[in-house]
């Protein structure tokens, strides 16, 4: 039996019928054709269909959609406001921290979580915040150092006062 | 040239970038693959009523449906793309099943019943390779795949001439590439009949041409899409291809778009792994510490299919000896058919194997000896002008062994840090140790296959260009890099140059991206085509430049005479030409230098060139745990030239994560040739907290034979990690590790 939920992705408001058991990843990705959402491994393990949900990540394939009603979901999609890029994003650009990309979208996300609760983090606390993401292809070195970048972009920026409040 | 550029980063960091599973097409069917619980069995009946009956479900498609060749393979063809007289492996499909949506489609594939008669089934190559083995493949009449030799000097001699002789057996794993982005294909039939191919696959000339023979079509009847990809690695050739051609013949038979998503497990379960080896290495030297002679038996699990078994063993062969010359050398290689799942291609191709036997066995030899492992190495490696073990005289390149050992050494400040290993008897818990590799490899194909590239240069009217080149996009970046090159050689801005999508009807096949090929190869070929390009251009416009067409040059988006100071904007000079009625396009191609092979005495030149590179890493373990940390990796490896700095450090830095995975985590495990961790819970790659800090140090010796002077880091970064790694746990422990993964026990630390 279809149930009717009512979810608020990247600031938009969608009402729709789906399976009690279909995962937060497959409504993303097949129901609102949000498909910067990834799917790698479907157990957890992967990172990369990371989303943010009230501000934290989780891995939307072990997320029931209708678990996620009454909090606000954030997809990769969501987080440039416009065609202007979020500085994690041009940070990841910038520094090269991007390959296949096939992960890329899990780690800016994770990344943004930790930022806006952390201006400052340690190499230790970036490695940590990112773990739950696998990249199979940077060795994580330039998305370590995307991170950190991004840090001090928003810092000077005032970005990440902005966005804590 | 600019830091670090990519021409999909946006795309890419913003969600945009569809891959194959992003996409969608009106009428969209579902396929997935149906296994059948064996690993070897002769198939008695596949019943799909009962799948076809369920709702929802549109046909169940068996090897009865193909209407042309149902056997694919790239060097041998013995593997059936539908299993149709025997299972041979755990991962042989015996179905596709088409429905309406994917769920009801898994749920059909339960349905589908195999009744077969189980065979005795073999999961060791020595058993294997007993004169009474059950054979795997009934026709090939044994179950050897290949064998490759090396025969150099007189072994005898060389080791009767030995002061030291030291022999040891080494084994190595079952390993994943752990693409993040599983199989998936989405085939399309189009109204003018043709049938369109978007896949995750690492060669789509290949996959085009075992999808035409699958269908019973012409190569003209199928084309190929690029469509970005999440990783290959080299995995994603025989079994990704397979899959594109599944998916294209249910597009076919049911004459609708088909998209077929793997999950990790079928991906796992099914796709082919890097090559298990057992080792047997025996080394003669002097007790000077001159290597005089080497004896190596290789044998290499292929399991259930041949793939590129000859070809990875090949490799493994010409570079049995590491970068070190020796007189007298007996190598004998042989590849076998398991009831394993089968083994191909990965990034290393048959030398991450071989690196971890040579670069232990000369630290082992130069402890019998007695003098540094450096040193031994400085003594022995291959040098300007040197002979290698096939008697190749590495004369047309800089040969940097040492320039990349030194700058490794100095970096790390080696020699002080060597001092503080703990060899097992620490104060405290950790134990420290530092330890290093270095390879030399040679590059491309080789005498593994023909090698060249196509590069199309298209110029608009309005100035912008259009580039296309035969190489895949792998995710690597080598689009990117063809750019870059391009913009260098036209001297032009690379913002007006643009690669047009790629597909494999609009550019001749230029083989596959596999070998740290792509950047040699397919920068020579866009160098060919701008010459041609510059060719045409300068004719044009060389007499209002006042000057001989072979006196343009371009620089900074304009066209200048020689001596005089006529100049031309380079949007200007298109103009003319198309006034001219003189189309701006050119079309080059690279053949790659000739290459020599004597596979009797398994002697000659098998690669018109070689890359140096060396990795040391520092590392701690615990000896409680027996955990290992690792500190700092440092990476110099000679590239030729550089195209893209940024991108070129990413691949080495990622090599090394793959490298250290490969030494201390990763392994495919079989039980009775079922495999037993198909996800990435168990299957373990590392993680940001695993790795350890790395840093890249990159020279450039331009090399001769390459028309841009670059050549490939794909593969080198990747295959000397591990020997480096179990180089410092023994430097930590005091303990030698002949296995991969190593695993180091709890308590005392061995
Ligand atoms: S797909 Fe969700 S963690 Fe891998
Ligand atoms: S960039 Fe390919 S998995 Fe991270």
């Amino acid at each position: 039996m279809k149930k009717i939920i009512a979810l608020n992705v990247n600031e938009i408001p969608y009402e729709l019928a789906v399976e009690p058991n279909r995962s937060l990843a497959d409504v993303l990705r097949y129901d609102l054709g949000l498909t910067g959402t990834k799917k790698g491994c479907g157990i957890g393990d992967c990172g990369v269909c990371t989303v943010l949900m009230g501000g934290k990540p989780v891995f939307s394939c072990l997320v029931l959609a209708v678990e996620a009603q009454d909090h606000d979901i954030l997809t990769i999609e969501g987080v440039a406001k416009g065609p202007e890029l979020h500085p994690i994003q041009k940070a990841f650009v910038e520094k090269g921290a991007i390959q296949c990309g096939f992960c890329t979208p899990g780690m800016v996300l994770n990344a943004l979580a930790l930022l806006n609760k952390n201006a400052d983090p340690t190499e230790h606390d970036i490695r940590l915040a990112l773990s739950g993401s696998l990249c199979r292809c940077t060795g994580y070195q330039k998305i370590v150092e995307a991170v950190k970048t991004a840090a001090d972009m928003m810092k000077r920026s005032g970005i990440i006062e902005e966005e804590a409040e | 040239m600019e830091k670090t550029w990519r021409n999909d980063a946006y795309a890419k960091v913003t969600g945009q970038a569809l891959y194959t599973n992003d996409l969608a097409f009106p009428d969209m069917l579902h396929a997935v693959p149906v296994y059948a619980d064996y690993v070897h069995a002769i198939i008695d009946q596949i019943h799909i009523q009962d799948a076809e009956d369920l709702d929802g479900v549109v046909k169940v498609i068996t090897s009865q449906d193909i209407p042309g060749s149902n056997r694919h393979g790239q060097i041998e063809k013995d593997y059936r793309i539908f299993a149709d007289d025997k299972i041979r492996y755990w991962g042989d499909v015996v179905a596709l099943v088409v429905a309406r949506d994917r769920k009801t489609a898994i749920e059909a594939a339960e349905l589908v019943k195999v009744e077969a008669t189980p065979l005795p089934s073999i999961h060791d190559p020595e058993a294997a390779l007993k004169p009474d083995a059950i054979l795997i493949h009934e026709e090939h009449g044994s179950n050897i795949i290949n064998t490759h030799r090396i025969r150099r000097g007189d072994i005898e001699k060389g080791f009767d001439a030995s002061d030291i002789i030291i022999e040891h057996k080494f084994q190595t794993q079952f390993v994943e590439h752990a693409y993040l982005e599983p199989e998936a294909a989405l085939a399309v039939p189009r109204a003018d009949g043709v049938i369109e191919i978007h896949g995750s696959m690492q060669h789509p000339f290949s996959t085009r041409r075992f999808t035409a023979a699958l269908l019973g079509m012409r190569l003209s009847d199928v084309e190929v899409v690029g469509t970005p990809m999440g990783g290959g690695f080299g995995g994603k050739d025989d079994t990704a291809a397979v899959v594109c051609a599944r998916t294209a013949l249910a597009a076919k038979l049911l004459g609708k778009p088909v998209k077929v998503n793997y999950d990790r497990e079928w991906s796992i379960r099914e796709s082919y792994k890097r090559h298990p080896y057992r080792v047997t290495y025996k080394m003669g030297l002097s007790s000077d510490g001159l290597i005089k002679a080497v004896r190596c038996e290789i044998i290499a699990d292929g399991g259930a299919y041949c793939s590129t078994t000859p070809w990875v063993t090949w490799r493994s062969t010409v570079q049995c000896c590491g970068p070190y010359q020796v007189d007298h050398v007996h190598c004998d290689t042989v590849g076998v058919y398991t009831n394993n799942v089968f083994t191909g291609a990965m990034r290393g191709f048959g030398s991450p194997q071989m690196n971890f036997v040579v670069e232990q066995m000369v630290e082992l030899a130069a402890e019998k000896v007695g003098m540094s492992a450096v040193e031994l190495r400085r003594k022995n490696m291959v040098q300007q002008g040197s002979a290698t073990i096939t008697g190749q005289v590495l004369d047309n390149h800089t040969v940097s062994m040492g320039e990349v050992l030194n700058a490794v050494i100095e970096d790390i400040d080696y020699d002080e840090k060597l001092k503080q290993c703990s060899f097992g008897k620490p104060e405290g818990d950790e134990l420290y140790g530092i330890g290093l590799a270095m390879s030399y490899r040679g590059m491309s194909l080789g005498a593994e296959g023909a090698d060249f590239c196509a590069a199309i240069i298209n110029a608009q009217f309005d100035g912008s260009i259009l580039l296309e080149v035969g190489i895949h996009e792998n995710g690597q970046g080598a689009e990117s890099a063809f750019i870059l090159a391009l913009a260098a050689e036209l001297g032009v801005n690379r913002e007006r140059i643009r690669y047009r999508q790629s597909s494999t009807s609009s550019i001749p096949d230029s083989g596959t991206t596999v070998a740290s090929r792509g950047t040699l190869m397919g920068t020579g070929a866009v160098v060919r085509a701008a010459d041609e390009f510059k060719k045409k251009m300068s004719q044009v416009v060389a007499p209002s430049l006042k000057c001989n067409p072979e006196e343009v040059h371009f620089k900074d988006d304009r066209l200048h005479g020689g001596q005089s100071d006529h100049s031309i904007s380079f949007d200007r000079a298109i103009r003319v030409m198309y006034l001219n009625r003189k189309f701006p396009f050119a079309f080059g191609e690279f053949q790659g230098p000739s290459v020599t092979w004597d596979e009797k005495q398994g002697r000659g030149k098998p690669y018109f060139t070689w890359v140096y590179g060396c990795q040391a890493i520092e590392l701690t373990v615990n000896k409680q745990t027996g955990r290992v940390k690792l500190l700092n990796a440092i990476a110099a490896h000679d590239v030729g030239r550089v195209v893209n700095p940024g991108m070129l450090n990413g691949q080495i830095y990622g090599g090394i994560a793959m490298g250290s995975g490969y030494a201390l985590s990763e392994e495919v495990q079989l039980d009775a040739g079922k495999i037993t961790n198909l996800n990435l819970n168990n299957y373990r790659i590392l993680r940001s907290t695993d790795v350890p800090e790395m840093k890249a140090i990159v020279i450039e010796n331009r090399d001769p034979n390459s028309p841009f002077g670059a050549k490939g880091i794909g593969e080198p970064t990747n295959e000397i990690m591990a020997p480096a790694i179990a180089n410092a746990v023994y430097r930590a422990t005091g303990k030698r590790f002949f296995n991969l993964p190593i695993k180091i026990d709890a308590q005392n630390g061995s």
